[in-house]
């Protein structure tokens, strides 16, 4: 790196656990944040719409299922589904209550998404691996069928879709079609901020020490008193709240609408190609293999066109989806190769690297 | 007291007063049972040898299947587009041994998963690439596949018996039969067996794992074709058959994930429950519960016993 920590001495337990314990970090990351907030200033509003808004949002559900896939180590296919309970609990709340604040319905509508990720938790007790992962898939399928079935949860709404109502913070739209995206987006920056806040104090706490402990082998975690099924179920229900918040702004700050469809299996796995080509077990990875899995077929259709044409190859649209898929698939399997761990690991390599330069180590 | 009644007697009178519906129901739910089952052993064969989640068993159904009218469609004759696509199944073992599986050796379970969802990402473009995302007609009877059906006069009512269905149960009984023989008896098939217990006892005693991947995934994806002819044959061929490959999950861990009969036995629980379940219940809460109720059923039984019925018995040690 361009600063080394020599110089920074700590004189206090309270600064030796510092999640930045080195200045240069922390003022890095206020200028990221800063750049974050001005970003919304420039006004570019197809920037904000159909990439930052999106990217965030899928960061927080990536965050979501990390805690629960990397850091507790239990493998769920059902992140898409807690998505979803998070959206329609939302909207519940918001036609149930039209004058409660629609961020605070946000934030309670991942209450729902908690419960119901804590249900479908219980089998982790029993059953880990592939095993669970298959037993998540039940949520995943249940839940959707759910969506379509229960008319309740739609409001009798003969289409089966949910619609963002006008909602304002302060006087100012954010949510319904008049909002803008620079508000939407300095809403939505807000709040995966304030909620990847509480993450990294989880995951840095004692809470977190525990999910790793039954990540690397749950039987030990058990002989030195960690209780399981109390921090299994706590790794599901604060990955299902984090999900479902993301659900929820996901059809309220982007969407607009949604239907059952927009939960659906391919979501879940969306997720979790995130999460791995991310970095098990890393927050700032996180939001790398969210920028990197929903920004790359952003680029990719946009790249392939530029590139084919000059030869004479005009492409159809459908053959462009197509190439895009395959080389998504392509890209996934040459990143786990290159480094199973994670962009996340790359990154802490490239510091290392830079942290002793211009010696090898 | 209604609801209860609704749930507990109404079905069993409605069985118990015609009879000839439930055996077709049963029927139908063994014929869905025994292509969940051939679904499923593909996932076996490569989950014993290599420890691969495999994914893309689904995928592998579709395009097998794909190829097979594609070729077709290309003006081959029937049986030939048949080894043609055998020959293409070989292919893609050789290129996911050497691409996929050979880099990626040696890491976490979760890695080699991951690798078969950018496998899946990657056939389903090039499958739509070259033979286009429309449902195609399977070619029933130019693969001398018997059309049509028979009515039987059964306990007081006709039970409609499709022919293709037959044909599917008997041949998924060969195949499960010729797996079964190949494995206990041939070389080849002792040596699956030796890496599917330890990959480094197997090495140690000179097996070569590369080529023992490349025969599972060979397997595999002839194991795909089949069961990809035998929907195909049913509905027709699109991508959508992927989502009823995905009911190949709850399948495999009713029965174990390293059991071949675990898998055949799961298949045949899930399928006749699935139906079953629809036909006589589904209609209390609106329907469509066949999505899920394969899951469910598989995660009670799950709670009960963790390793499936035919799954070695797990042992933790710290």
């Amino acid at each position: 790196m361009f600063y080394r920590e020599a110089g920074q001495f700590k004189t206090s337990y309270t600064a030796d656990m510092a999640i930045f314990p080195l200045r240069e970090d922390r003022i890095g990351l206020a200028v990221i944040i800063v750049c974050a907030y001005a970003l919304a200033l420039t006004g570019n509003s197809f920037l904000l719409q159909a990439v930052m808004i999106p990217f965030l949002i899928f960061s927080l559900a990536a965050i979501g299922l990390n805690l629960l896939t990397g850091y507790t180590g239990l493998l769920s296919l059902g992140t898409g589904a807690f998505m979803g309970v998070g959206a329609y609990a939302c909207y519940k709340l918001t036609t149930l209550f039209p004058g409660l604040n629609i961020v605070l319905c946000i934030l309670a509508s991942g209450f729902f998404a908690a419960a119901i990720g804590v249900v479908f938790g219980l089998p982790s007790l029993r059953i880990k691996g592939f095993y669970l992962a298959v037993a998540t898939l039940a949520a995943q399928f249940f839940l959707q069928w759910c969506f379509i079935r229960v008319p309740w949860l739609v409001n009798y709404n003969v289409s089966g879709a949910i619609e963002a109502p006008l909602r304002t913070l302060f006087g100012i739209p954010i949510v319904g079609a008049t909002a803008t995206p620079e508000t939407r987006y300095l809403v939505v920056l807000t709040m995966v901020i304030g909620l990847t806040w509480v993450a990294s104090n989880l995951v840095h706490g004692r809470v977190g020490r525990a999910w790793m402990a039954v990540r690397d082998m749950d039987i030990a975690a058990e002989l030195i008193g960690i209780r399981l099924l109390r921090t299994k179920l706590l790794a599901f229900a604060v990955s299902s709240y984090f999900c479902g918040v993301a659900g929820a702004l996901l059809v309220f700050l982007w969407y607009g609408g949604a239907e059952y469809d927009v939960f659906n299996i391919n979501q879940s796995f969306f997720i979790l190609f995130m999460v791995i080509i991310g970095g098990l077990g890393s927050l700032i990875g996180s939001f790398m293999g969210a920028a990197l899995i929903f920004i790359m077929p952003i680029v990719l259709g946009m790249v392939v066109p530029a590139v084919l044409n000059p030869f004479g190859l005009g492409v159809s649209a459908a053959t462009i989806e197509h190439l895009r898929f395959m080389i998504v698939g392509a890209l996934i399997i040459f990143f786990l190769i290159v480094e199973p761990h994670g962009l996340a690991r790359l990154w802490q390599i490239g510091k290392q690297k830079l942290r002793v330069w211009p010696f090898p180590y | 007291m209604n609801m209860l009644y609704s749930i507990f007697v109404e079905p069993f009178v409605l069985m118990g007063s015609a009879p000839d519906l439930l055996i077709q129901t049963l029927w139908e739910g063994l014929v869905a049972g025994v292509l969940y089952a051939l679904i499923a052993l593909g996932f076996v064969l490569i989950f014993k040898a290599s420890g691969v989640f495999n994914f893309a068993q689904g995928i592998m159904v579709v395009f097998a299947a794909l190829t097979l009218v594609g070729f077709h469609e290309m003006g081959v004759p029937a049986l030939l587009a048949l080894i043609l696509t055998i020959g293409v199944m070989f292919v893609l073992a050789v290129a996911v041994e050497r691409v996929v599986l050979r880099p990626l050796v040696n890491q976490p379970d979760a890695i080699l998963l991951m690798a078969t969802f950018g496998l899946t990402y990657f056939l389903i473009g090039f499958g739509e690439l070259i033979f286009g995302g429309s449902p195609k007609q399977m070619i029933t009877r130019e693969l001398y596949l018997p059309q049509g059906s028979t009515d039987l006069d059964l306990l007081g009512g006709l039970v409609r018996f499709q022919h293709i269905d037959i044909a599917a149960a008997v041949i998924a009984s060969l195949i499960i039969a010729i797996l079964a023989v190949f494995f206990s008896k041939t070389r080849i098939g002792r040596a699956l067996r030796a890496v599917a217990d330890s990959h480094k006892a197997a090495l140690s005693v000179g097996i070569s794992l590369g080529q023992i991947w490349v025969i599972v995934w060979f397997a595999a994806g002839i194991v795909a074709l089949v069961a990809g002819i035998m929907w195909g044959a049913r509905s027709d061929v699109s991508f959508a058959l992927q989502i009823v490959a995905l009911k190949a999950l709850p399948v495999l861990i009713l029965g174990g994930l390293t059991s071949i009969p675990g898998a055949i036995v799961g298949g045949l629980i899930i399928g006749v429950s699935e139906k079953l379940g629809e036909f006589y219940w589904g209609s209390l809460v609106g329907g469509g519960i066949e999505t899920w109720l394969a899951y469910i059923i598989a995660l009670l039984f799950l709670l009960y016993r963790p390793q499936g019925l035919f799954g070695d018995k797990i042992i933790e040690r710290i």
